[in-house]
């Protein structure tokens, strides 16, 4: 193999890599929002909870099915989901911390909704052409998301004292959680190079403007606490992936080579 | 008005209402109608709004353990439209002058019902398919005739229903189709799934005609349009060369094809397990109300935020306007 066919094909594998934790990103977060089918604070909740679960299975969905077009092995999107251990799982933990109360969710949902709307308006600019497209359709998702999640944090802060507190003790426990999503590494590094990933470093100041605009208005306020969990992207997760992995990937398992 | 008046004038009322009734005019929120025939389709509407609701709970048991990507996406769009449609038939019982949260309190207080199949556990993947293959096939026998109810928003309300619900019938019976025509594990799993469901689909319809305490009435006030037999009948003839396709064994061995009436002859059903489960010995009975109640006072703090926030925003602008 000549030098040069030697790095399209690692390049290659590169962006196979990084397709791969998108879809992870996605599928992981789509799960947990998914749980709150039957478990909304009110019916129009059980639906609109199920939307945005939807859109993240989805979007988890064409990362994935890029990712098995790519790869050229007959591999599918479902390989990926359901067939790779929480070692070679590659999100970023805040997606895979439990729902948690209506809170916590809607937390989360604020910082990862704001941080998907940069991240993707970054992503429309790949030279990667399927990435561009799937960019396009999740951006219109989320500006959906960032609403929903923005108006639910000014109610929720600034509705009872029971809500702020709620609130503000999500905010306090993932918190922590959001240092990794603005961190690159040598694979991204890489794509970065290529002009193919985003380089979430840059996407820090706008995001930070973002939520502390919501959080203003809401009457919540960003910890002083250093603390920071990393680790998502090197397969180091917390307790809570494997058995997520372990409900989702079950059935699939048990039949292998099945066809649903 | 003398009570004497009272009584012939709400008598007048009456006949002219079932004159309308027969000629298949239906009734709008704002019409008259008797006292009984509000009650009768109140409880009706409810009970099948709150139906559509529980429905989520054994369906929705299985979103985080679809096995293909495809599926799970499926899935959790037709428990979603389970919501909707429980959403749309609370707005739509609520022109008959009863709140949501009074229909909440008496599913959570158990005066109101909830089609009782959901009382029956979801153990295996094959159960998304029988349900949406039969529990909704049932459905949508009874909401076909419902969409000649007399009652205007009902009637409505199902043609708009009837639409989703073929296409989840569609997608259940896909599911079947791939373990039926799958390993040989899964084609157990497909059959083992139909034997479970296939009798408690039978019971959705109700119990026999001669045993239904509400029928005579529903019947002569149009809410009703075809009998319990008579839609029971029309799925078991539907279903015998649906489960040939998929190469299943018919769980009912009595089943012959009966010449004379041009319909099958089928084995009794077992009504002493359809109102033991009724009465509270199915296996999920608690847990579905539990489940229910549960989420409701979770959401409590969420309900009165949203109600505080609204309160101050209105407040807010009334002090801007003045
Ligand atoms: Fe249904
Ligand atoms: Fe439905
Ligand atoms: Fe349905």
């Amino acid at each position: 193999m000549t030098q040069s066919t030697q790095n399209k094909v690692d390049s290659k594998q590169d962006l196979i890599n990084y397709l791969v934790r998108l879809g992870d990103d996605s599928i992981v977060l789509g799960h947990r929002v998914s749980e709150w089918v039957s478990n909304g604070p009110f019916l129009e909740e059980d639906i609109a909870l199920g939307n945005v679960a939807l859109d993240y299975i989805g979007r988890a969905r064409l990362f994935y099915g890029h990712a098995a077009t790519l790869s050229e092995d007959g591999k599918t999107e479902d390989d990926f989901a359901f067939l790779r251990d929480e070692r070679e799982f590659e999100n970023y933990l805040i997606n895979e911390l439990p729902r948690g109360d209506f809170a916590y969710t809607i937390v989360r949902q604020l910082l990862v909704d704001l941080y998907n709307k940069h991240h993707l308006q970054a992503l429309k600019s790949s030279t990667d052409e399927t990435l561009v497209a799937i960019a396009e359709k999740a951006s219109k998702e989320t500006s959906y998301h960032c609403r929903r999640s923005t108006s639910w944090a000014l109610r929720l802060g600034d509705g009872t004292q029971e809500s702020k507190r709620r609130m503000q003790l999500a905010v306090d426990d993932i918190w922590g959680y959001s240092h990794e999503l603005f961190e690159v590494d040598a694979l991204e590094q890489r794509l970065i190079d290529a002009g193919i990933a985003v380089d979430c470093e840059q996407l820090k100041q706008q995001w930070l403007a973002d939520v502390e605009e919501v959080f203003e208005e809401a009457g919540l306020t960003i910890p002083e606490a250093t603390w920071a969990v990393r680790g998502g992207r090197k397969g180091y997760h917390t307790e809570h992936l494997g058995h997520l992995l372990t409900q989702m990937q079950f059935v699939h398992r048990s039949f292998p080579g099945a066809t649903w | 008005m003398s009570d004497h008046t009272k009584l012939e004038v709400e008598h007048e009322l009456e006949i002219a209402f079932q004159a309308k009734i027969d000629d298949e005019q239906k009734v709008e929120p704002k019409d008259w109608m008797p006292e009984g025939y509000r009650k009768n389709l109140i409880r009706q509407m409810s009970q099948h709004a709150h139906s559509e609701v529980i429905g989520m709970q054994p369906e929705g048991n299985w979103i985080t353990r679809a096995p293909s990507l495809r599926r799970k996406a499926v899935l959790l769009a037709k428990v979603q439209d389970e919501a909707g449609h429980g959403l749309y038939l609370y707005s739509a019982t609520e022109t008959l002058g009863i709140s949501r949260s009074q229909m909440i309190e008496a599913l959570q207080t158990g005066t109101a019902k909830y089609a009782s199949i959901f009382n029956y556990p979801t153990q295996t993947w094959g159960d998304m398919g029988a349900i949406g293959w039969l529990v909704d096939g049932a459905a949508i026998c009874n909401q076909v005739s419902l969409q000649r109810t007399s009652y205007g928003p009902y009637a409505r309300g199902m043609i708009r229903i009837c639409k989703e619900e073929s296409f989840h019938q569609r997608q259940g019976y896909q599911i079947m189709i791939e373990l039926a025509h799958g390993t040989p594990a899964q084609k157990k799993m497909a059959q083992d799934s139909l034997n479970r469901f296939y009798w408690p689909s039978l019971m959705m319809f109700g119990p026999h005609d001669s045993d239904s305490a509400h029928s005579a009435k529903s019947m002569k006030w149009k809410i009703k349009r075809e009998t319990n037999d008579d839609l029971r009948q029309k799925f078991i003839d539907q279903t015998v060369s649906q489960i040939e396709y998929l190469g299943l064994e018919h769980p009912d061995k009595a089943l012959v094809w009966n010449e004379e009436r041009n319909h099958y002859d089928s084995s009794d059903l077992d009504w002493d397990e359809f109102y033991s489960v009724i009465n509270g010995n199915g296996h999920c009975n608690r847990q579905r109300i539990q489940h229910h109640i549960k989420a409701h006072e979770e959401g409590a703090w969420v309900r009165e935020a949203m109600a505080a926030y609204k309160q101050k925003k209105q407040l807010k602008n009334a002090t801007n306007a003045a």
